[in-house]
């Protein structure tokens, strides 16, 4: 095998733009620095996406036409998984329900009961009068989130 | 969640009870409530009756297209009043504990 002729950035660009990809949720997104903003992302992407413009380019500086059509397809391949991060990002999250009609601050809330993860109902007022470490609650923190699935 | 979780300490020392509210089923919750060791309560709102009443309802964006919860946070105080809030505008971005323990301190 001719080590030479091997287009290493191509492929490295490949596959750092999927590690890139997952990273973010696999790491970036337990820090608050980089998951509000996935600027470490946006770096990686940066360098997987200049290694693949140089694969490119290696690609089509080859005589050989599988390696024309190889360095295309990895070069798209690679461009995909970069725009559907930064798709999933900054349009995705973004599609949100304006909540228009969600308490507002001096407003008080709808009383509710629910069920607790050992299936026992739980009211809005028992959670705001059970005591915290012995005292009464000052209050309650509502965390509304998308669910586990 | 977890940075919830890691300052409950200092969000219970203020007097302030967090709870969490989705739709997923209470043995969901369970598990998750098991696997990531959180301590705080994790209510189930599986036909989004709550979720709904306070216009949080984000339409088929859950498992096979139903209807789940916006992120949202709210700070009551112990008459059930809203004293902050937190909508966020891209759900990649959620409150940061830091801000929480800030706010908790407008209660009295």
């Amino acid at each position: 095998m001719n080590v030479r002729r091997f287009n290493w950035p191509l492929w490295l660009g490949f596959i750092l733009s999927v590690v890139t990809f997952f990273s973010y949720f696999a790491v970036f997104v337990w820090y608050p620095i980089t998951r509000d903003f996935p600027w470490a992302n946006l770096l990686l992407f940066l360098v997987a996406a200049v290694l693949l413009v140089v694969g490119l380019r290696r690609g089509f500086a080859s005589d050989k036409r599988r390696s024309k059509i190889v360095a295309t397809v990895v070069t798209t391949l690679g461009v995909v998984v970069i725009a559907f991060f930064l798709f999933a990002f900054f349009v995705g999250g973004r599609s949100l329900p304006a909540s228009k009609g969600a308490p507002q601050v001096g407003q008080k809330v709808p009383e509710f009961t629910l069920t607790d993860t050992n299936g026992k109902a739980v009211s809005l007022n028992e959670l705001l009068t059970r005591p915290i470490n012995g005292s009464p609650p000052k209050g309650v923190l509502l965390v509304f989130y998308r669910g586990y699935w | 969640m977890r940075g919830i979780e890691k300052n409950l300490d200092k969000i219970s020392a203020q007097g302030v009870r967090p709870v969490a509210i989705s739709v997923d089923s209470p043995e969901t919750s369970r598990n998750l409530v098991e696997q990531q060791k959180y301590t705080f309560p994790f209510l189930s709102d599986q036909n989004n009756d709550v979720i709904r009443r306070y216009d949080l309802v984000h339409k088929g964006q859950g498992e096979n297209g139903r209807d789940i919860a916006r992120p949202a946070e709210f700070l009551l105080d112990s008459s059930g009043t809203v004293r902050w809030v937190h909508l966020t505008e891209n759900y990649w971005v959620r409150a940061r504990p830091e801000d929480v323990l800030e706010v908790t301190k407008l209660l009295k």
